[in-house]
């Protein structure tokens, strides 16, 4: 049989593994499917300048249309994979296509996690996952009104800081006693509650959600547990996501949270790798499975699924790290702040809008929030892959300029 | 429309034509200059779109905002004449610029 790799999924993994199977000299046939209608495009920019009508999609693609022609990719849109067949090496699709592979990849993302409420389906509810979201979310922007954001994590925040750009009422409705609690310390979350207040925005935590109403099939009103309703003409739902496992399920291969995967993205069958957002895989820096959600960990772990499919190592094995841009404020984070038992200042959060928290665990420096501080995220990124410690009153020290950090490492 | 010259480390050079109103960046993925990674797409948080631009044509160019200038700084291979290609807007101002990348973004 000769060679052909195929790859579920359009994406940012699907992109960069494409281009990256053709870098490391692979030269049989590869097929890319994926649902969307569109070739792989950018995800961030959904919730940031292209949610604000500032790029058009064609600067939102990851790499132009000519690409997949010059490099021979064939790429089959709107065609979702319904089936992969083991034993023959097939995958089917729903359009009624069998493609056979030698190598398969999957990189099928996630999708947002839904909230079947009472109402979910009134005009003016959405999610923030495709293209086509935003067309509909853009759709309410024109008209100005009011919008309620669910969930306070960072997809929810970026759009409730475009909307307010755009003249828009916004209210953010949070669960949890702060935003962006499943990450950050409460430092940055007070800060982040602050600059929204700033902007307009009005951030409402500890509020449970129960249900949408609505007039004539319109939302009207967003409804929370304790009997508060909120006046709506749109909601925009970001509450998490749902990696997408069903096809490696049915094929019987090991799911565990993600499609699990070792450090070169192979799964449990030894024709099939996957990288992105569906899998869950070892970092070997950190000494824990994780499953990210993040542009850096679907680049990376495409370039190394692309390489191990050409029978190369190249482990994945790097720090995460990611951005969030709300308003004036760049956030960057590196690392993982999970299991940290201090939350490091540097700067001052309580005025301005620069400053950057280091989190240590038993001294160790494992993760650092900076906003608008590029110094502390650029240093940070190579002081936590070498998994050093830095004394707290070092980082703390204004006065240490962060390249002279890393010699008060121990 | 603005003519720029691409310069692989290796000395190829790639001549584009790139659109008024984007990026250097986008000018050179736009069509397919290898050498400029530019991770983040564009939001100058990852500075994997470095590039070096000569002397005669840096004072031609937009001033480096702080989040480019101290990114830049923390960068291995960062020299006096870096930019991030993400930050430069292209305009006619731009035509003929001749601009070179390191042998790596990482
Ligand atoms: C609004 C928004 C903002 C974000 N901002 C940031 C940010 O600032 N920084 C950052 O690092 N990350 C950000 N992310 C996360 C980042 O975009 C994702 O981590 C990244 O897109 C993951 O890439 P992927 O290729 O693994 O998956 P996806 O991009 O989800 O691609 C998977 C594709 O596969 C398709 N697919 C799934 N199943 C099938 C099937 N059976 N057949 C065919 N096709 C299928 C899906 O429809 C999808 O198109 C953001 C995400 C969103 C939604
Ligand atoms: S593309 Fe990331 S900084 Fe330019």
């Amino acid at each position: 049989m000769s060679d052909h790799v195929v790859i579920v999924g359009a994406g940012h993994a699907a992109g960069q593994a494409a281009a990256s199977l053709r870098q490391e000299g692979y030269e049989g046939a590869i097929t890319m499917i994926g649902n969307e209608p569109y070739i792989p495009y950018q995800r961030p920019p959904l919730s940031k300048k292209f949610l604000a009508g500032e790029i058009g999609i064609d600067r939102v693609y990851f790499k132009p249309p000519e690409f997949y022609e010059k490099e021979n990719i064939t790429v089959k849109l709107g065609t979702r994979v319904t089936e992969i067949d083991r034993k023959t090496k097939t995958v089917h699709t729903d359009q009624g296509e069998t493609l056979t592979y030698s190598k398969l990849l999957l990189t099928t993302g996630s999708r947002v996690r839904e909230l079947n409420l009472p109402g979910f389906d009134l005009e003016g509810v959405f999610y923030l996952r495709n293209v086509g979201d935003v067309e509909g979310i853009q759709s309410y922007f024109n008209k100005g009104g009011k919008c309620v954001i669910v969930g306070g994590g960072y997809i929810g925040l970026e759009v409730a800081a475009v909307a307010a750009k755009h003249g828009i009422d916004v209210t953010v409705l949070e669960m949890a006693p702060m935003v962006m609690a499943r990450v950050v310390d409460p430092i940055v979350s007070r800060f982040y509650e602050r600059v929204h207040k700033e902007e307009g925005v009005k951030i409402l935590t500890g509020a449970a959600v129960s249900g949408f109403e609505g007039k004539n099939g319109q939302l009207t009103k967003v409804t929370c547990a304790d009997g508060t309703a909120h006046e709506a003409d749109f909601v925009v739902v970001g509450v998490g996501i749902l990696p997408n496992v069903e096809l490696a399920v049915e094929a019987n291969l090991e799911v565990e949270n993600g499609i699990a995967v070792d450090e070169c993205c192979r799964t449990s069958d030894p024709d099939i790798y996957a990288a992105g957002d569906c899998t869950n895989h070892p970092n070997p820096l950190l000494g824990e499975r994780l499953r990210l959600e993040s542009v850096h960990n679907a680049l990376e772990q495409a370039k190394t699924a692309a390489a191990a499919i050409c029978g190369k190592e190249k482990p994945y094995a790097q720090i995460p790290w990611f951005w969030s841009d709300q308003y004036d404020l760049k956030l960057q984070i590196v690392g993982l702040s999970a299991g940290y038992d201090q939350a490091v200042v540097r700067g001052n959060p309580d005025e301005g809008r620069s400053f950057a928290v280091f989190y240590l665990k038993e001294g160790r420096l494992i993760a650092v929030d900076a906003i608008n501080r590029a110094p502390e995220f650029m240093m940070s990124k190579q002081l936590i892959a070498k998994g050093v410690s830095i004394p707290a009153e070092k980082l703390r020290d204004e006065n240490i300029n962060m390249k002279e950090m890393a010699a008060f490492a121990i | 429309m603005t003519k720029v010259v691409f310069i692989e480390h290796d000395g190829t050079e790639h001549e584009v034509d790139a659109e008024n109103g984007t990026n250097l960046m986008e000018a050179a993925t736009k069509h397919l200059v290898p050498g400029i990674d530019a991770d983040c797409g564009g939001a100058c948080a990852c500075a994997t779109c470095m590039i070096y631009v000569p002397e005669e044509w840096a004072a031609k160019l937009p001033a480096k905002e702080d989040m480019e200038e101290t990114m830049l700084d923390f960068c291995d291979h960062s020299k006096e004449n870096s930019r991030l290609a993400c930050q430069i807007e292209v305009t006619d101002a731009l035509e003929g610029i001749r601009v070179s990348m390191p042998a790596s973004q990482h």
